[in-house]
């Protein structure tokens, strides 16, 4: 960019943020974000960006297709398989607590109006085995993982529906308090999460190619060759907080559940594909 | 800042909000700018350091990135070494949406690191 430009482009955008601005509804958030995406990506069909950086990098594809042939996260489903049938100590199973059966991802995360939160799958496991008399499990890695990609390959082609309700305004403050992490500035290096997912996705950091967001909370649990194991979604949350050397949050606390729920309401209308796997 | 029901249009085109306090300096002090080139080299290919070869195409760098202009022909394209040292110092100012970090706003580099970095970018 020549300096005119730059310029250019800062009097504009201080233009956007000094005029007062309409108030949008998460509709609407949703129908920019989904455009500014598809505008930004045309080469890719909206389908396909379910599969991250893949989506826009012919060559890593490949290599991750060769992958795909023998999927890493393999291990992890049928693990998770055997939890799902392994009763508790007293005698009942996740079944109990999930009547419709393992194939339920596609319902999460959705606004519990009774508890007052966002409910995330990993939330409502734990639950269940609290309300069984079992520990909770740790929701980064482990055990948990493994559950999470039972069920998420249960649940493999679901079309994400997130729903804001409209009869609790504390679903909507969930959603803006999503909304405004995304986009808040953080850590010594000063990056917001859209700086790197929405304004410079599919540039390099590096060599590394900078995934576009929209699409982003598809796949997981996810088998990451940097971590050689399964994590959770807010495992990465919590590594892409560090590496701009800011404080990370804890998994499944209030802000991250609350991010997810932004992130994937924007992502309404694709499909789930996890447990997936990445480099 | 963005009001709380900002557009989410206009939060894409700005891309951020800003929650980091300033560091110990919002301005640039005032320093002699007479670092030392191999120095700022180094600063500028360590990835604790500086890392601008993270972003910028940078002569003689491995594997750079591509999220910055190349940083060439500088002393073509700044009046003076201080004016380099502006943008590296806190490159917000000039741009509120860069994603450059702020080197010396926000202390990633220490000063001596900073002053040999601008000569190095001068250099070039
Ligand atoms: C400094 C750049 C940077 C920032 C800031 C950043 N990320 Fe990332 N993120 C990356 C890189 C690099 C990867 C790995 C390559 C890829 O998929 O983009 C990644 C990957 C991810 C992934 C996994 C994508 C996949 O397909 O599995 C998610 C989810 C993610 N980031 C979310 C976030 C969130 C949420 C934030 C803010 C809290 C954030 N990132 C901030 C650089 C960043
Ligand atoms: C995360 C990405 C990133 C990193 C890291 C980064 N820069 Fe930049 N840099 C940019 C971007 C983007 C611009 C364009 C600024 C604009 O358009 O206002 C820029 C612009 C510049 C410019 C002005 C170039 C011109 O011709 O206008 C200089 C000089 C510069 N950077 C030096 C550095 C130095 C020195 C470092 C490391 C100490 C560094 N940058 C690290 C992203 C980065």
């Amino acid at each position: 960019m020549n300096k005119t430009t730059a310029l250019l482009t800062a009097a504009c955008i201080g233009g956007l943020l000094t005029t007062p601005l309409i108030a949008s509804t998460p509709a609407e958030d949703q129908a920019d974000w989904q455009a500014y995406f598809q505008q930004r990506f045309p080469q890719v069909p909206k389908d396909d960006f379910v599969n991250g950086v893949y989506s826009i990098d012919p060559v890593g594809r490949e290599n991750w297709e060769a992958i795909e042939e023998f999927p890493p996260y393999e291990a992890a489903i049928s693990d998770g398989e055997s939890m799902w049938n392994t009763p508790f100590a007293n005698g009942k199973t996740y079944a109990d607590c999930f009547p419709e059966g393992p194939g339920v991802a596609g319902q999460y995360p959705h606004w519990d109006k009774e508890q007052g939160l966002v409910m995330t799958l990993p939330l409502a496991i734990n639950q269940c085995r609290e309300a069984n008399d079992e520990k909770p499990l740790k929701y980064k890695k482990g055990p948990i993982a493994d559950l999470l990609a039972y069920m998420t390959y249960e649940s493999r082609g679901q079309v994400i529906d997130v729903v804001i309700p409209e009869d609790d305004p504390r679903a909507l403050e969930a959603y803006e308090q999503g909304k405004q992490f995304y986009f808040a500035r953080r850590g010594q290096l000063n990056f917001s999460c859209a700086s790197c997912h929405a304004g410079n996705s599919g540039t390099t950091l590096r060599t590394e190619i900078l995934s576009p967001a929209f699409g982003h909370t598809t796949h997981f649990p996810v088998y990451r060759s940097k971590w050689g194991e399964m994590g959770t979604l807010h495992r990465r949350f919590s590594g892409c907080n560090k590496q701009v050397r800011a404080k990370d949050f804890e998994a499944q606390g209030e802000e991250y559940r609350n991010l997810e729920y932004f992130m994937t309401y924007m992502n309404n209308g694709l499909a789930l594909n996890g447990p997936g796997a990445r480099k | 800042m963005l009001s709380r029901h900002s557009t989410l249009k206009g939060a894409l085109a700005a891309a951020s909000l800003t929650l980091f306090s300033a560091g110990a300096y919002a301005e640039m002090p005032a320093m002699q700018l007479d670092g030392d080139v191999e120095a700022g080299k180094a600063v500028a290919m360590d990835r604790a350091k500086g890392n601008c070869i993270a972003c910028h195409v940078i002569p003689g760098g491995d594997s750079p990135g591509a999220i910055g202009p190349a940083l060439v022909a500088i002393q073509t394209r700044f009046p003076s070494k201080e004016e380099v040292a502006r943008q590296i110092w806190d490159p917000t100012v000039k741009n509120p949406e860069v994603v450059m970090p702020p080197f010396g706003k926000h202390g990633i580099l220490s000063n001596q690191d900073f002053v040999n970095v601008v000569e190095y970018i001068w250099s070039l």
